[in-house]
This record gives structure tokens, sequence and C-alpha cells, in this order.
């Protein structure tokens, strides 16, 4: 499995190559540091720690500090574990990751936080038809429904959907495919939209 | 230039000519059926030039067997073989939404000289 941390940049379209136009998002993908390689022996599972977005080292803690010099890294804004990340060569603290462990075609699941709506409906948050909207019914037109029955049970059932915060979670969706690389930029062209605002931090596993 | 311009700088054309709204074209489009392909016009009036950069798109008005046609193009399309201008109109405005709403002489175009 390879992976690495991105930033969405924003949207655009793509003509591929029978001519079609497809739509696509711009990543800024890496170069993210290897600062710290997790181990089943010592820390109980593989895993790989990166780093992403420089940070001013006045900002940074004395802790946090020393933690950046033992990979001889830059300090991070950004530090995420990739769990069981495999890399062709013997990785080392301190490596440097880039766009270029994809290329154009290949399948990957990307995770981010997705956009928060807030307190929303169940018309927004769950995709409910709604009320009728005449027949002198004005008062129903975004109501859930009925939510259950009557005295048996007598209760509302756990789970039942309902209006309440939506977005601002962590989604991942799968199957992205990857329609270009720009290696030197380090910018990675994926078909689709991905979860989160334009400069939110994504990260790509493939 | 932007990291999202430069991304697709090069699947822009640089042969397009020069035409706006009002224009007459003659639009070459690859039409590919099965492992064939061949080439299609589609000649008619530009009623529109919207967006920019990769997302620029034209509408071509043309009226078939009595009945109006509008197609959207995307004008960086590989699709689109060609692109020839006929004809220049004068008109007084960018989009020509009105020409929807008339018909015969009234909808013709002065040519622009």
């Amino acid at each position: 499995m390879r992976g690495i941390l991105g930033k969405k940049i924003g949207m655009t379209r793509f003509f591929d190559e029978r001519g079609n136009a497809v739509p696509a998002t711009l990543v800024e993908a890496g170069p993210c540091i290897v600062v710290q390689i997790k181990t089943e022996e010592k820390d109980g599972y593989n895993a790989l720690q990166l780093g992403f977005v420089d940070k001013k080292e006045k900002r940074v803690t004395r802790p946090l500090m020393g933690h950046f010099k033992k990979a001889g890294s830059d300090p991070k804004r950004i530090l995420k574990e990739f769990r069981d990340l495999s890399l062709d060569a013997e990785v080392k603290p301190g490596d440097v990751i880039s766009a270029d462990v994809f290329s154009a075609g290949d399948i990957v699941k990307i995770t981010g936080r997705s956009i928060g709506k807030g307190f929303a409906g169940v018309m927004k948050r769950h995709g409910f038809s709604g009320g009728p909207k005449t027949h002198g019914q004005g008062d129903r037109w975004r109501a859930p429904g009925s939510i259950g029955q009557s005295a048996t049970p007598n209760r509302v059932i756990k789970g039942i959907r309902m209006a309440g915060r939506k977005g601002n979670k962590r989604v991942t969706i799968r199957n992205v495919k990857v329609l270009k690389v720009i290696a030197d930029k380090n910018l990675l062209l994926v078909e689709g939209g991905i979860p989160g605002s334009k400069n939110s931090i994504v990260e790509i596993r493939g | 230039m932007s990291q999202l311009d430069m991304v697709v700088a090069d699947q822009l054309k640089t042969d397009v000519p020069a035409f706006v709204a009002g224009d007459d074209v003659e639009v070459h489009y690859r039409v590919i059926e099965g492992d064939k392909e061949r080439v299609q016009v589609f000649k008619g009036l530009v009623i529109k030039r919207k967006g920019g950069g990769i997302d620029e798109t034209f509408t071509v008005r043309k009226i078939s067997n009595g009945i109006g046609v509008e197609r959207v193009f995307p004008l960086h399309s590989p699709r689109i073989a060609k692109i020839v201008k006929v004809r220049s109109g004068k008109v007084r405005r960018s989009k020509l939404y009105y020409i929807r709403n008339l018909r015969g002489k009234a909808a013709k175009i002065q040519e622009k000289r």
C-alpha cells in the first residue's frame, strides 16, 4: 500500500483519451516527510508517521521539536499515521515521499473531513422527500413524517433518522482514479469530487 | 498562472479561430461509433460563449426541419476536429437568447462589414 498527505486545491475539467470531459479535482500531494516508523515489536503495529506543511519553529513546543529532530525533519503542521504502509525499499525517518508514488491510472482511496452543513433537516441530511406541498397541508413541506408506531412499542426506535448535524465528518471515498501526476510540482489530478473544502488536508491511499 | 490552470494548460487548443456571439460557424465534430470514427458538421449561429480557460463552452443554434436545435460544445474538446467561421454577424449583445423567440426573417442577423 502507498500513501501520502495532500491539500485540496480545487476542481477543473479534464479531457480523457476518448475526448470525454471528466470532472477532476486537483490535490497538492506532498512532499511528505517520514517522521517516525512504528513497528510491531515496539508499538504493537506497523505504521509510518508522515509530516506535511511546514510550521514555524517558534510555534513548536520543545518536546515536539525533539520528535522532529530525531527524524532530521523540519517542523511540520500535520502529522498523520498510515498503517501498514510499505514502500518499495527500506524507509528511514527523514525520507521524503512525493506525489510520484502514484501514477496515472491508479485507483486510490481519499479520506478527508467533509464540509460542515450545521444543523440540517431530514430532507437535506437523509434525502427524505418531505410532505405534500398542496391539498391544504401548508405546514408539512419539509417534515420527516411518522417516526414510529403508537402504544406498542411506546417509544421511538433507536437509530431513527432525524434532523441534526450534517457534515464535518471523516469521509472516505473509494475507487478514485488518478488522471494525471505532475511529479515536479507534486500535483495529483483525480477524477470526480473529494471530501472537504479547498485547502483542506486529505489522505490518499492506494 | 494558478495551479489549476497550469495542470490543464496542455489540453487547451491554440488553433481556435476568433469568433463571437452572432457569428455563423461550422463545427466539425468527431463522432465515434463502435471503432469507427467520422466527422459530423453542425452549422449554425453562435448564441453565446461562456466560461473561461478549459471550462469555456459555446452554444450553436440552427433551425433543423423547422425546429430550433441548440448544441453546447466545450471549446477545447478534442472531439472537435475544427471550427470554421462562415460569417460574422452584427449584434449588440453577447448572449443572443432573444433569437429563440423570433422566427423567419425577424431572426436574421445582419452581416458585419
